[in-house]
């Protein structure tokens, strides 16, 4: 009984664990790709050790929305982080919400999060915000498209289940695959703000977008945002890993040695996407903000073809 | 029940005329009239909706009263269908007056608008209740006419009484359509009961043109686009308890009455029928929030999204329209829920919204975002519960309108084998403009809540605002507490609506009430589940065990200062995106096909001192293209026709004489 709680509580400290790891495993890799030595991957935890014990400097008009708004963000995030099968598929609270409720949870946050840029009244968290929810206004329907065909494939919206049939030989090769594979990881990249679409290491003032919305935060408040936005890119590549390369991931009873097995492969599966992304990110020039629209929009008719061939198809 | 929820709205009706006695005596009593007539409106909404729970799983009664035509008398009955929408608009209707309990002190001219409220109250639910053409047609144009004399009340604006003319002609077309329909559903045997039009069957050759004309003539009420543009004119024209009526309530109302024609009255249509309702509804969806982003009128930019989540709730009833006309009852049972669902959410927070925006107008006297800013600061409570509106209207978890919209994805989802190409198409492309109007809606509301109620005030009037009275402010709270507590127990509602769709489909959801921790499962628990209390539990212990561990290992210090801004903060408020340069990104993405907008810089050569400008230009292209030609050809017709009013006696004769051979010819013909 006291099992599947267990595995479900592993699982949420298991992905707050190893956000920041993934991030600084980003960061050094893309200075490897410049041939700089980079800082060590543990930096990301100094800089939330070192955030965590500054003051606050909060601007004189900040109201109660910026002050609650960084622990709502993570927490929407970690929920959405709890609820996704990242090493073994019989989560106890997975049933509480599918794909699409991973996903508005984390619209959620992004909405919290480009009030909280528009809080202050400073024209950078309004150009961060008012960019954020035009990228937003694309690749959230651009997911839902992926989330369509891949629930019209597996029949269920539910990421265990879907796992699942990914797993059985019944999945094979299919072209919808195929294009939602391609749109996930445009999406996966304007969702977690990475070059192309932002670039997460400036604060050149043109080209951000998450940067300028989060630009008035300090303190504690920034140390929250900073793990939301980690545990974010965990989410993404968990749900990635989760659906399209579920080998390895613990299904049904276990025992403890296999869990632990699962988590290595979950952990490996981690560090192999994060050097593919830090490599990825090295080798191309961030867009012009009004170039993502394209991006975007051809992530969007890659779903709908998805899932157009898969309504067509049927009966055929 | 029935004879006591009518009573109801005729007592209304009594009220509405003793409020008008009331205002031809002396001026000193108008201080005790106006609670008097919104609490005595309030009670007996209230009863409505009680009334109305309590027969949603009751069988159907009807009554037939004395009134109206002198040989027949009016038919009125309660049926589930009914019952669930008279809670919809009882639930609105309480809000709404108890609201303006505190919002009608400010009125300035009460005399227009207290004589009409209870009146367009008994009129909204006299059509729910109505069961033959006549009661059906007679109380819609009580409805429209008693709304239309709320939305000139402040008729001194001219913009106030082109929204009426607008809204009186759209109003009238909407009738005159639905009596068409009505005369082709009485068919040959001129019964023009609703129980006789059930019982008549129609021939498939008249569901095409009843099809027509329901969606035109309860579509154009609705907002349907491309007959929503009185819509974004009158609902914003009206004080703001009227504005969350109409909104809310009245759109709600046409949506009955489409719901009554297509799935009561003509029993089953052909797929393609389907095909039209969606792409209507589609297409409604994504043009409604688009229109409603370029606004910085807040309460236009609330009407415009009426328009957006009418579309949302014609793609559910258009799924359930596709399934139904393929004999998938379980289908259809499910997209009608969650169009039904969507009816109470949208009833909620579109009400709540312009309660919100009545909130700002009282405080402020301002409607204009770009003239507002930081209200966060002066008026807690209203922001508090407008921010719970905005969040559930953007389909957020845990709220309520993520439950209906989550249901609508899982109607499309369902894929049955339908053999129709038209609808293996229009489906999955419904999917896309739902999740897109649903991304774009969190756009907006991002948009209009940072505009309105966060950064700096824009004026002195935004910086001097001061929260409302405790009427507006504990109706606001209470309708975000239903948002939230509809989004934590959503299968409550599922099954209310269960004894609807029995009704109509003969199929329901399963029972959802019962299943562990008040999970939802629409078809099946490997399919798809949500559970809106638990993730609100997730949600709350997330961010207590965040806060927590904060404040227990963290630095508690905090220190005011200046907006860091990257060290060059502008003092000035208006250097702050307004509602305009916030929506600019997506009006470039997709103004630039659907409003044909474009911008252009004026920029001075170097030594010129002028500033620089820059102008945008866009077009209502549906207004262009639908509404602007039939005005000209009006106009054209009656310049040409006016030199008929000026003629000899003897040429008006000629004219009546070869009318007369004109008729005769016609008629020997036709023999």
């Amino acid at each position: 009984m006291i099992g599947p709680f267990l595995v479900q509580a592993g699982q949420m400290a298991l992905v707050l664990l190893a956000a920041p790891l993934l991030t600084g495993l980003v960061r050094k890799v893309k200075a490897r790709v410049q041939r700089r030595r980079g800082a060590s991957v543990l930096q990301p935890y100094r800089d939330l050790r070192r955030l965590l014990s500054k003051e606050i400097v909060l601007a004189h008009n900040a109201s109660w929305l910026f002050r609650t708004a960084p622990y709502l963000i993570f927490a929407l995030t970690w929920v959405a982080a709890a609820l996704i099968p990242t090493f073994a598929t019989g989560l106890i609270f997975s049933w509480t919400g599918d794909l699409i409720a991973i996903i508005a949870l984390l619209g959620a946050a992004r909405f919290l999060l480009a009030l909280a840029g528009m809080d202050i009244g400073t024209s950078f968290g309004g150009i961060g915000a008012s960019r954020e929810v035009m990228i937003a206004s694309l690749a959230e329907p651009a997911m839902l498209m992926i989330i369509l065909s891949l629930a019209l494939i597996a029949g269920s919206t539910q990421l265990s289940t879907i796992a699942a049939f990914m797993l059985s030989p019944e999945a094979g090769l299919r072209v919808s695959l195929a294009l939602s594979l391609l749109a996930f990881v445009v999406v996966a990249l304007a969702e977690n703000a990475r070059i192309p679409v932002d670039n997460p290491a400036t604060h050149l003032e043109l080209t951000m977008v998450h940067e300028a919305m989060v630009l008035e935060y300090s303190g504690r408040h920034l140390a929250m945002i900073e793990l939301a936005a980690s545990l974010k890119l965990l989410v993404m590549i968990s749900t990635m890993a989760c659906i399209f390369f579920p080998f390895g991931l613990v299904t049904g009873d276990a025992g403890a040695g296999r869990y632990l097995i699962g988590i290595g492969v979950y952990l490996l599966k981690l560090a192999i996407a994060g050097t593919v992304l830090g490599c990825f990110e090295m080798s191309i020039a961030k867009m012009r903000v009004f170039r993502v629209p394209n991006l975007l929009g051809g992530a969007l008719m890659l779903g709908l073809l998805a899932t157009l061939l898969l309504f067509v198809s049927v009966g055929l | 029940m029935i004879i006591l929820t009518l009573l109801c709205p005729l007592l209304l009706g009594a009220i509405g005329i003793a409020a008008a006695a009331s205002f031809a005596g002396e001026a000193c009593r108008r201080e005790r009239v106006l609670p008097a007539i919104y609490g005595a409106s309030a009670l007996l909404c209230a009863l409505i909706a009680v009334l109305a729970l309590a027969s949603l799983g009751a069988a159907p009664s009807t009554i037939t009263l004395p009134l109206g035509l002198p040989w027949v008398g009016a038919r009125f009955r309660l049926d589930a269908l009914s019952a669930f929408f008279l809670f919809v608009a009882g639930l609105g209707g309480a809000g709404a007056s108890v609201y303006a309990i505190g919002y009608g002190r400010h009125e300035t001219a009460p005399h227009r608008v207290l004589p009409f409220y209870p009146v367009f109250l008994a009129g909204l639910f006299l059509v729910l209740l109505a069961d033959d053409a006549f009661t059906f047609l007679f109380d819609w144009e009580l409805m429209s006419l008693a709304s239309w004399a709320l939305v000139i009340a402040h008729h001194r604006d001219p913009a106030n009484t082109y929204a009426g003319y607008v809204y009186l002609l759209m109003a009238a077309f909407s009738g005159f359509t639905l009596l068409l329909a009505f005369g082709l559903l009485s068919g040959g045997t001129g019964g023009y009961s609703f129980d006789a039009m059930r019982a008549a069957h129609p021939s498939a050759v008249l569901a095409a043109p009843v099809l027509l004309l329901a969606l035109l003539g309860a579509g154009s009420k609705a907002g349907l686009m491309p007959l929503h543009a009185w819509l974004p004119l009158a609902h914003p024209a009206a004080p703001s308890h009227v504005s969350a009526l109409m909104s809310g309530v009245m759109t709600k109302v046409a949506v009955y009455a489409f719901i009554r024609i297509i799935f009561d009255l003509l029993g089953t249509t052909p797929w393609w029928t389907a095909v039209i309702v969606l792409a209507l509804g589609g297409a409604t969806a994504v043009l409604g929030v688009l229109y409603a982003l370029m606004q910085h009128d807040l309460k236009r930019l609330l009407a415009y999204h009426t328009v957006e989540n009418i579309g949302i709730i014609f793609i559910g009833l258009g799924l359930a329209m596709a399934f139904r006309a393929n004999g998938f009852a379980a289908g259809a049972a499910l997209a009608l829920t969650a169009a039904l669902f969507h009816v109470f959410n949208h009833a909620v927070f579109k009400s709540l919204l312009f309660f919100g925006a009545g909130a700002v107008l009282t405080a402020t006297g301002e409607r204009d975002m770009e003239h507002l800013g930081g209200l966060i600061h002066r008026m807690r409570i209203s922001s508090f519960a407008f921010l719970v509106g905005c969040a559930a209207i953007s389909a957020l978890p845990p709220l309520n309108g993520f439950v209906s919209e989550w249901l609508t994805f899982q109607a499309i989802l369902l894929r049955p084998d339908l053999p129709q190409w038209g609808l293996k198409i229009a489906i999955p492309a419904d999917g896309a403009l739902l999740a897109l109007a649903a991304a774009l809606a969190a756009a907006c509301f991002v948009k209009a809540y940072g505009v309105t109620f966060l950064g700096r005030p824009r004026t002195a009037a935004a910086a001097n605002a001061q929260d409302v009275d405790r009427f507006s402010l504990g109706t606001m709270l209470v309708f975000a507490a239903i948002c939230l507590l509809a989004g934590m127990f959503p299968g409550a509602v599922i099954d209310m609506l269960a004894p609807v769709s029995t009704a109509l489909l003969q199929a329901r959801m399963p029972t959802q009430l019962g299943l562990p921790w008040e999970t939802i499962i629409p078809i099946a628990a490997s399919r798809s589940s949500y559970n809106g209390l638990l993730i609100f539990a997730f949600i709350a212990s997330s961010t207590g065990i965040a806060v927590w561990a904060i404040h227990r290992f963290a630095s508690h210090a905090v220190r005011r200062g200046p907006a860091w801004d990257c060290g060059f903060p502008d003092p000035s408020p208006i250097t702050q995106y307004s509602a305009d340069s916030f929506a600019q990104p997506i009006r470039r993405v997709f103004g630039a096909s659907v409003f044909r907008s474009r911008e252009t810089i004026l920029m001075p050569p170097p030594g010129d001192l002028r500033p620089a400008r820059i102008e945008k230009f866009s077009r209502d292209l549906i207004w262009d293209v639908c509404y602007a030609p039939v005005g000209t050809a009006v106009a054209t017709a009656a310049q040409a026709l006016n030199r008929l009013q000026f003629l000899t006696i003897r040429r008006y004769l000629a004219f009546v004489f070869l009318a007369l051979i004109a008729l005769l010819l016609a008629l020997a013909l036709w023999q």
